[in-house]
């Protein structure tokens, strides 16, 4: 696999580095390996984008990644260190994810102040007040969102609060979920730009999913092309944007995203 | 273009409470033929609110008002609910923005799909099950089997929302709604599913009103786009024009997409007007 040429970024030690990793799910002859054989590592401050097919798996790899699904091997590695099957508690602040649905990932009855304050007391921390005001004004939502509840916000709004949510305990890893595909190029520019502005200040190490691969060459360094629960290719933005890729399904995927064209 | 399929003339949709009302749609009139036409806009421009307005959709305490709703000659706002109820999903699908939302979530997606075709056509089981496998097939469902036999729990997000597509193309509407239909969907996978929209428009004269947020594909899959802005339409083109559409907020949306070919370090915001809100709706009539 061609991997990145960026030297900025190969001096960096390894944030994430996900070695064949299989995931499954079912039972017996019912059993289903929804991804195969996926390594990717990523270094300290990198941007890191995963395109490709619906169903392909990407979501899949970033549940892994967190603790969210019970059958899978390989290994996992954060800053170095294998991470184990039962996730520790400091792990998972180290490693925040941001869903693909605005929808469902914060609770209806609960207000912003709960969701942003109820993690802060879990992983005991202090100044509990400051920090909620300070997340809400991070995103640009300012604090008199901070006793609403989500079915008054916009869906860029509650993007904004789970964003909000995953950068309050300080991780080192951003797992992103479609964040913007939910959201109208306006809201998408201001995201977009906040998650820029955060991997400078902090040196944060995203993994991106999206299927906008304007949105994946604007946000990051190296981007790998899933198929089938499988990665394809890899390769930097710069051969995206030359549009020189190895792989059949990502021309066809780059060729797609230029636009409709009614069948042949 | 033939004759308009949908008229809607001086809509409104009031939500009041105690406090205050708000407007979420404010006085447009607009027509849709055998063609496709787009709706964009930024989130909370009323989009889905005219969408769900013609099916009569709109939760409570949401409220609809307009001077004419005209579905093929028929006034649909002196429909019964039951006569109401055999143009959804017969003569108008409305594809929802959140799929997942929108399916049972205690009911396998097969048994669904093959429920919305029994409905309208009084077909036997198998055949109901083989008519759904097909349009799983036709969505571009890998193993579409295995889905059939799925919990919505079980599908990825773009899966759901073409098991959304294949549930509301069954029935044969003679106009799709389509919000949001392919925003969770690759590219490749959304060039086969507005295919299969294009050819109904194109073979059986469907009309489809296509709701987006992603103005380049509005521009090259539309015939025509309607862009709204606080409830009002501010700007009406044809889609192939739409690059060189004129108003300062259809502008400011076209700035802040990113482009492939064009990195720059900070995507443009937009800066809105507050003069847009007064404007008045521009009419979007064929
Ligand atoms: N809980 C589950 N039980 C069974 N199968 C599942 C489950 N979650 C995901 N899958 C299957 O795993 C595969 C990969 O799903 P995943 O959600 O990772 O896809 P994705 O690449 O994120 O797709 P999309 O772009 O549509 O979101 C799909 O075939 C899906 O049906
Ligand atoms: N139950 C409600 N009570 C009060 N206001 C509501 C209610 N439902 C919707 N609205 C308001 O109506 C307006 C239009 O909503 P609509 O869902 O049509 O937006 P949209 O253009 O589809 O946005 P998006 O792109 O986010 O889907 C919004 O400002 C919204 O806040
Ligand atoms: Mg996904
Ligand atoms: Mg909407």
């Amino acid at each position: 696999m061609p991997s990145s040429n960026n030297t900025m970024l190969k001096q960096e030690p390894i944030a994430l580095d996900i070695q064949h990793l299989n995931v499954y799910f079912g039972e017996g002859h019912e059993k289903f390996r929804a991804v195969k054989d996926v390594s990717i590592s990523v270094a300290a401050g990198g941007s890191y984008g995963l395109v490709g097919e619906s169903g392909s798996g990407k979501s899949t790899v970033l549940r892994a990644v967190s603790g969210l699904v019970p059958s899978w091997d390989g290994t996992v590695a954060v800053n170095g260190e294998p991470i184990s099957k039962k996730r520790e508690m400091s792990y998972c602040r180290t490693i925040q994810m941001v869903f693909q649905d605005p929808y469902a990932s914060l609770h209806p009855r609960h207000s912003i102040d709960r969701t942003l304050s109820e993690p802060l007391r879990l992983h005991k921390f202090d100044n509990i007040d400051d920090r909620v005001n300070q997340a809400l004004v991070d995103v640009g939502l300012g604090r008199s969102f901070r006793f609403r509840y989500p079915h008054q916000l916009s869906g860029g709004q509650r993007q904004r609060v789970a964003i909000a949510r995953a950068l309050m305990l300080e991780p080192d890893i951003l797992l992103l979920d479609e964040p913007t595909s939910a959201l109208d190029v306006s809201v998408q520019a201001e995201i977009l730009n906040l998650l820029s502005d955060i991997r400078k200040t902090r040196q944060l190490t995203y993994i991106l999913v999206t299927h906008d691969l304007a949105v994946v060459a604007h946000m990051c360094d190296e981007i790998a092309v899933m198929s089938h629960g499988e990665i394809v290719e890899v390769m930097d933005v710069e051969t995206m944007r030359d549009s020189k890729p190895q792989h059949e399904y990502t021309r066809e995927l780059l060729e797609a995203s230029e636009g409709y064209q009614p069948e042949a | 273009m033939s004759k308009a399929l949908l008229e809607v003339e001086d809509l409104w949709v009031r939500f009041a409470s105690k406090k205050r009302v708000v407007e979420a749609v404010r006085g447009i009139s607009f027509s849709v033929g055998r063609e496709r036409v787009g709706i964009v806009g930024e989130s909370g421009s009323g989009k889905s609110m005219t969408g769900r307005s013609i099916l009569r959709l709109i939760r409570h305490p949401g409220q609809v008002e307009a001077k004419k709703i005209h579905f093929d000659g028929q006034d649909l706002q002196a429909l019964s609910e039951k006569e109401m109820r055999d143009v959804r999903g017969h003569k108008i699908s409305l594809v929802m923005q959140d799929p997942k939302f929108s399916l049972n979530p205690v009911m396998k997606v097969g048994d669904q799909i093959s429920e919305a075709y029994r409905v309208h056509t009084n077909a036997s089981k198998t055949e109901a099950k083989e008519r759904s496998i097909e349009m799983l097939n036709a969505v571009q469902i890998r193993n579409p089997e295995r889905v059939y036999d799925s919990y919505p729990h079980e599908v990825s997000g773009g899966m759901g929302q073409r098991i959304m597509i294949a549930m509301m193309l069954i029935p044969e509407p003679d106009l799709l709604i389509a919000d949001e239909p392919t925003s969770a969907l690759d590219v490749t996978v959304q060039r086969r599913v507005l295919q299969i929209m294009d050819k109904l428009v194109q073979e059986r004269g469907m009309g489809l009103i296509f709701i987006s947020h992603d103005l380049n594909l509005v521009a090259s899959f539309c015939d025509r786009v309607i862009i709204m802005y606080g409830g009002r339409i501010v700007e009406t083109c044809r889609a192939d024009e739409l690059q060189n559409a004129k108003h300062p907020y259809t502008r400011g949306l076209l700035n802040a997409l990113p482009d492939i070919h064009k990195p720059k370090d900070q995507l443009s915001v937009l800066e809105r007007d507050p003069k847009w809100i007064e404007d008045p709706s521009v009419d979007a009539f064929l």
